[in-house]
């Protein structure tokens, strides 16, 4: 078995290569995905303004773009307490 | 003032148990004052890891929900009394985690503490973004295969916008990479992304490699951290690792193939 192994170690496998490959393709479009930079910090802006008016959660605020064909829609939730 | 530092990963079942247990140790071992909290509220294993979990009577949401105080929670470490655990409660949900109770907890630890190691849940659900939050170093455990370095990629994107740090616009978190259950062999036979590759993708600063290592899960089986296994190249590992976490300046180990005389490679071994 050893000396069959010692033959076929030069048969070089490449799975590594398209594993590389794949990530790279997939990383790629999910950093796309994220949106700009400037999300996070409009969320916080965007707290800080609501809780003037009402006390909300740390999480209350979310923010987040979606893109659909050629249009980027930039969706706003809110979450107020329970009265 | 103690130092958070969370070991996350995006995916599961990486290593950030193991690695949490190991690191804590390591840190201890050096005589550092060092607590190690268990997230993953409703899958505790870190108390089985640790060989303590027959010494759980009070957990991490016990404290936060006021039931148990902060002391009779804490279970000292029999091997060394630098280190205690704060194990997870198995049967309570998630949400009993909020931000304000484990903000509490960690103010109360820092005050008699130099470390407090996070083991993060995966994923990024409560456990796992509450464990972030409030860290000043993460530790991004990753395996050298596609969803692992995927998930984790997306992690370090949580990581600089959903944090304390990031919010108060302090300097941002200190983030690690360690790449875990590494086989050279399998890198050089093509079946296994290599440490380059890994890296390419996740420019983070390396802080370690651990082999993968039978060493891991009879140390698993036995509730001691493997670190403390002398002799096994994954508790080297993880020694190099606390060592560089801790400013030293090391080669990393274990990432190339032992060359095997002629003899040993026909003669297998
Ligand atoms: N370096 C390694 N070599 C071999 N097995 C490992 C190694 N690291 C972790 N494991 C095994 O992988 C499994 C998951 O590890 P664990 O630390 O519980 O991961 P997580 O906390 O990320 O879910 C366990 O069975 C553990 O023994
Ligand atoms: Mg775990």
């Amino acid at each position: 078995m050893a000396l069959l192994d010692f033959f076929r170690q030069n048969k070089k496998s490449n799975s590594a290569a398209v594993a590389r490959e794949r990530l790279q393709i997939l990383v790629a479009h999910d950093r796309g995905r994220n949106g700009p930079s400037y999300l996070p910090q409009l969320q916080r802006e965007l707290l800080k303004v609501i809780r003037k008016y009402v006390e909300v959660d740390e999480d209350a605020v979310n923010v987040h773009l979606e893109n659909e064909g050629n249009q980027e829609i930039l969706e706003l939730n809110i979450v107020l307490p329970e009265r | 003032m103690a130092r958070i530092i969370v070991v996350t990963s995006g995916k599961g079942g990486v290593g950030k148990t193991t690695t949490s247990a190991a690191f804590a140790m390591g840190l201890a071992e050096r005589g550092h004052r060092t607590v190690v909290i268990d997230f993953d509220v409703g899958l505790r294993n870190l108390d089985l890891v640790m060989g303590c979990e027959r010494r759980v009577v009070f957990d991490f949401v016990n404290v936060i929900q006021g039931e148990a105080k902060l002391a009779q929670a804490l279970i000292r470490d029999k091997r060394n009394p630098n280190l205690f655990v704060l194990a997870a409660s198995q049967t309570r949900d998630k949400e009993a985690l909020t931000a304000e109770g484990v903000g509490k907890v960690l103010e109360e630890l820092s005050e008699s503490f130099d470390y407090i190691v996070c083991d993060s849940p995966a994923g990024i659900e409560k456990g796992a973004t509450l464990a972030m939050y409030f860290a000043d170093d993460a530790i991004v455990v990753t395996n050298p295969e596609v969803s692992s370095v995927r998930d984790s990629d997306r992690m370090i994107g949580i990581l600089s916008s959903k944090s304390r740090r990031a919010e108060e616009g302090l300097e941002p978190i200190r983030e690690y990479l360690l790449v875990t259950r590494y086989s050279p062999e399998r890198v050089d036979k093509g079946e296994m992304l290599s440490l380059e590759d890994v890296q390419e993708i996740l420019a983070l600063n390396l802080i370690g490699v651990v082999p993968e290592s039978q060493a891991v899960l009879n140390a698993s089986n036995a509730g001691q951290p493997v670190i403390l296994d002398k002799e096994s190249t994954a508790g080297q590992a993880y020694s190099d690792m606390v060592d560089r976490y801790l400013g030293e300046d090391l080669p990393h180990r274990f990432t190339q193939v032992e060359k095997k005389g002629l003899l040993g490679r026909l003669f297998g071994g």
